[in-house]
């Protein structure tokens, strides 16, 4: 498509968008003065700040990983699915007979010597990040990427290391089942999938809030793992002479 | 004070995004795709949202990034300077 | 006056989408419509003078909405998944084909 109808298709479009944005009969309010009364997460909000009762339902001090791992538990069990499926797209895609590629330009001596110790700061951060994922923010998922990333930089300052390692794959593989057992027991004992069947503590406390931390320490190992896996893929390819 | 920093922000990511579509070179585009993710996680701390900065700074800053710069080595034309 | 900054830059990825002919310059775009899309659906949860979601201490007050950051929170996620199976795809063209231009792939014939 030329340039000029793609620019006037869309600036009609988005003039067309901007004037009825805030019309009066839909219930879209103006930046900032939405009000929580009339919407369903004022119940998530309350029930885990309300006075009045006498245990909060959840106990994790952030409220999104209330959400994310009780309320909706069952969106993030898609999301890690989707997840797997797009790491075995690219293990299948990247050919899985080729060598790892050889760059022209060998790693230098600041990058070789500078990662042995940040990549021990790097770790301890991102599983920090994770186990503490109902009482600051976070959770699982930025700090499975920061492992991945933590292995990036293994990747990247070091010729000969091994490009596919045995170990990611038995891990992604325990703690994706592990997710399923823990689900299928809350099943049983309560009588839906991902029931908080452990007692909740008080709010702040680091052994609280029932299941939740067991599920983002389990959720955070399978995404660095995944994370790893794809990132070590793109280093496959034909060998350079 | 904090909306007009906002508003700014939001100014300066548009500005980067039109000029990474319209760039000549492909490297250019995907400097500048890095510095629109760096703008967008101080615009989710201004809207307090401390969850998403974090996962949008470690992702979109780094590891979108790299996945671009090792796709652009693959090209035989670009990689032969000494 | 936020808001229409966050669909503008929506339609600045879908313009790359519509316009460009390379095909690492379509990935990007697809990049900038996906990151104007999460902006734009954290500004419809923020309220005025209220606090971000997370107990301290006991003290109970307005919060920010929740819900539309658990979202947010897995849409990213699932872009970096999408990048990188796109981007293995568009390796494997450059080893088939040996350039990244669409018009050149196609061939000769125009419709």
């Amino acid at each position: 498509m030329k340039k000029l109808i793609a620019i006037l298709l869309t600036v009609v479009v988005v003039l067309f968008v901007f004037a009825n944005l805030y019309s009066d009969d839909s219930d879209f309010k103006v930046f900032g003065e939405k009000l929580l009364e009339q919407t369903v997460s004022e119940e998530f909000v309350n029930k885990t700040v309300d006075l009045q009762r006498d245990q909060p339902e959840t106990g994790s001090a952030n409220i999104v990983t209330s959400i994310v791992v009780n309320y909706r538990s069952f969106d993030t069990m898609g999301e890690v699915t989707v997840l797997f499926i797009s790491a075995l797209g690219v293990a299948l895609l990247g050919g899985v007979l080729n060598k790892k590629v050889a760059f022209r330009h060998k790693p230098g001596f600041i990058i070789n010597q500078g990662m042995k110790i940040i990549v021990g700061i790097i770790l301890i951060t991102g599983i920090y990040i994770f186990v503490h994922g109902h009482l600051t923010p976070g959770g699982g998922f930025p700090g499975g990427a920061m492992i991945g990333s933590a292995f990036l930089l293994m990747y990247l300052s070091n010729d000969k290391f091994r490009s596919r390692i045995t170990a990611f794959k038995i891990l992604e593989g325990l703690a994706g089942s592990l997710i399923m057992i823990i689900g299928l027991v809350g099943l049983s004992t309560g009588g839906y999938f991902l029931y908080n069947f452990l007692p909740n503590g008080e709010i702040g406390q680091i052994l609280s809030a029932g299941i939740i931390p067991i599920l983002y320490v389990l959720i955070g190992l399978k995404v660095g793992s995944e994370v790893s896996n794809i990132l070590g893929d793109f280093f496959i390819g034909e060998v350079e002479q | 004070m904090i909306e007009i920093i906002g508003v700014i922000t939001g100014v300066l990511i548009i500005i980067f995004g039109i000029l990474a579509v319209e760039s000549k070179k492909l490297i250019n585009a995907v400097v500048y795709l890095s510095l629109m993710s760096l703008l967008s996680v101080l615009t989710f701390i201004i809207m307090k949202a401390p969850d998403v900065a974090i996962t949008e700074a470690v992702i979109g800053s780094g590891l979108v990034t790299f996945l671009f710069i090792i796709t652009l080595m693959q090209d035989k034309k670009a990689g032969d300077k000494k | 006056m936020s808001q229409y900054l966050y669909i503008a830059l929506m339609f600045v990825g879908i313009y790359g989408l519509l316009s460009q002919k390379n095909i690492l310059k379509m990935i990007i775009s697809l990049n900038i419509m996906e990151l104007g899309l999460n902006l734009f659906i954290i500004s419809t949860g923020y309220i005025n003078d209220a606090k971000a979601p997370i107990i301290l201490f006991g003290n109970e007050g307005n919060y920010v909405d929740p819900l539309p950051q658990a979202i947010v929170l897995t849409a990213i996620v699932i872009g970096l998944g999408v990048t990188a199976v796109a981007l293995m795809l568009a390796r494997n063209i450059y080893k088939t084909y040996g350039t990244y231009e669409i018009d050149e792939i196609r061939g000769e014939n125009d419709d």
